[in-house]
């Protein structure tokens, strides 16, 4: 990366300025599927923040021996193993919760983050700095699905963590737990992380190419690297 | 110098139109009253209990959203009391009032306010109102009452017009004599005058239709949408039926088709401007609302065939905009030739 950022925002930037969820959308099909209850989303967001950091490690460990052609099933055997691992665990202690997010635990494997983090962080910077983006992604993809949980599960069910919140006199807006809720509490989130991220006086937090795992594909970041070559040689 | 006394220069536009969105706003409300005084006399005065939460809710989510998001107030244009009568003619009479100020809110803030407000909602307020609500609380809007309950008249609850002759279509005789001998449906002359079980606004065809006219009348809409929409619904069940003519009107005086092709189906700002893609988008919503109504699990579709239309929109404007005369499209054709090639 050509900018050099401190080991502390490597943490804070997957929090909110770069949350995986709300502001990068990556990762949105385990986010809308598992969020209908806390106990799930809370669930998911741990199971996927630790293989985030485990993998980030292993594949910054690896990133000079991994051969640039062949990295993307280097990528995936190593948070495949890693998902196998924290299955296994899952389904050994915590079999409840394995239950509830049934294919979504095994499919952490090919998840948009995941992946994008080792694409985009992992495979080109230190290890303690992987950890940390790990971690701070993972966080922020935690307390984004703990938002869309609490935020369905009260609404759409009356309840938090299975806690009768509402009283049963009002109805629940059921809703909430269908799809379509999930798109509209989704939706609003966006807006909030976004407001949040690019209050007035800050500037205007945009994303850079080298944050995108589709980066080397697109067209618009080769025009950018181009653009960018081009200026050098002026 | 003294020429230039005599002549008003100004920016364009230089012809204006008297019509305002306010005025427009207003002849729409006119028109939905003969519906709202025949459900007050159907229903009892809970209708207009139901519907001033629906209108203050809808005034209220529209000026607090306008201030929050520091635009300019749009109270003034009377748009927000047209989606709260609409909302509310949506709603059965036993809505809770809180299940009701719930359905303005949603209509107003998220489908209204959220894109833009007024001109800018890509579906119509009102029934996406409904549709949460209905996704929401279902119990609570699908239970009827029958019309004069609130008089003392016996209150049989039993299955709504569309949902009997659904059935009778099952078993396959819906002919009119057969129409005719089930207790169970109301007369055909019930069904005008609004005399069965349905939504507040849906049930009147009567004050509906006067409505209808009245639009007419002030050219506030073309009857391209209304006609080409219940015309479709008609022909499909004209062949479903096999020709049996009361099945058709039961059909289309039936459900929310009249409330929804009359007053919801020609909201300007979501659907098409031009002739043809009126006729394609009247044409659409028809055959969707006979494809749910004969096949869907749901006895009515008029709300989500209009949305469906709504959201395609866009697409027909595309396809219907009229080419300037003279207009060549030849080159861009054989670009994309060759890039086939």
């Amino acid at each position: 990366m050509a900018e050099k950022r401190s080991l502390g925002k490597e943490f804070t930037k997957g929090l909110l300025k770069e949350n995986p969820v709300l502001r990068l959308v990556l990762g949105t099909c385990p986010t809308l599927a598992v969020t209908t209850s806390v106990e799930s989303a809370l669930g998911m967001g741990a199971a996927a923040a630790i293989v985030l950091v485990c993998s980030n490690i292993v594949i910054s460990a690896l990133r000079k021996v991994i051969p640039s052609k062949v990295r993307i099933p280097c990528y995936i055997v190593v948070i495949a193993a890693f998902v196998t691992i924290v299955q296994m665990l899952v389904k050994a202690f915590l079999p409840q919760i394995d239950e509830q997010l049934g294919v979504y635990l095994p499919l952490i494997v090919v998840n948009c983050i995941i992946l994008g983090r080792a694409e985009a962080f992992a495979g080109k910077n230190p290890i303690v700095a992987s950890a940390l983006d790990g971690l701070g992604m993972g966080v922020g993809f935690t307390a984004a699905l703990l938002a869309m949980g609490a935020i369905r599960e009260l609404l759409g069910a009356g309840t938090l963590l299975g806690h009768q919140i509402i009283p049963g006199a009002i109805a629940p807006m059921i809703i909430f737990i269908l799809p379509p809720g999930g798109f509209f509490v989704f939706g609003m989130l966006i807006a909030c992380a976004n407001r949040l991220a690019e209050r007035k006086g800050k500037p205007r937090a945009t994303l850079s190419c080298g944050s995108c795992p589709m980066a080397d594909a697109c067209a618009h970041a080769a025009c950018e690297t181009a653009e960018a070559k081009e200026g050098e040689a002026k | 110098m003294s020429f230039t006394k005599k002549l008003t220069v100004s920016a364009s536009p230089h012809v204006r139109s008297p019509e305002t969105t306010t005025g427009i706003m207003l002849d729409v409300i006119i028109a939905l009253i003969p519906a709202l005084a025949a459900s007050v006399w159907l229903f009892g005065p809970r209708t207009l209990l139901v519907t001033a939460t629906t209108i203050l809710t809808c005034m209220l989510s529209e000026f607090l959203s306008r201030k929050i998001m520091k635009r300019s107030g749009t109270l003034g244009d009377l748009s927000a009391i047209v989606t709260g009568i609409l909302l509310a003619f949506n709603l059965p009479a036993t809505i809770p009032l809180w299940v009701a100020a719930i359905g303005g809110v949603v209509a107003i803030v998220v489908v209204k306010q959220f894109f833009g407000g007024i001109g800018q909602n890509f579906v119509n307020p009102a029934l996406v109102g409904r549709i949460v609500l209905m996704a929401s609380f279902p119990t609570m809007m699908s239970t009827w009452v029958q019309p004069f309950a609130w008089r003392g008249a016996q209150a049989v609850t039993t299955a709504s017009p569309l949902a009997s002759i659904t059935s009778m279509l099952a078993t396959g005789d819906v002919s009119a004599a057969a129409l005719s001998t089930n207790t169970a449906l109301p007369s055909l002359w019930q069904m005008l005058i609004g005399q069965r079980q349905g939504c507040l606004g849906e049930v009147c065809a009567v004050a509906l239709l006067l409505g209808f006219a009245y639009l007419l009348i002030r050219r506030v809409i073309t009857p391209t949408i209304p006609l080409t929409y219940i015309g479709t619904v008609a022909v499909i069940m004209l062949i479903a039926g096999k020709g049996s003519l009361p099945f058709v009107a039961y059909e289309v005086l039936g459900g929310g088709l009249l409330l929804g092709a009359i007053f919801m189906a020609t909201d300007y700002t979501t659907s098409p401007i031009n002739f043809k893609g009126k006729l394609i988008y009247g044409i659409g919503c028809g055959i969707l609302t006979a494809l749910i109504r004969l096949f869907g699990s749901l006895p009515e579709g008029v709300s989500f065939s209009i949305i469906i239309m709504n959201i395609l929109v866009p697409h027909i404007e595309r396809l219907t905009t009229p080419k300037p005369f003279g207009s060549v499209k030849e080159p861009k054709k054989r670009q994309e030739k060759e890039a086939k090639v």
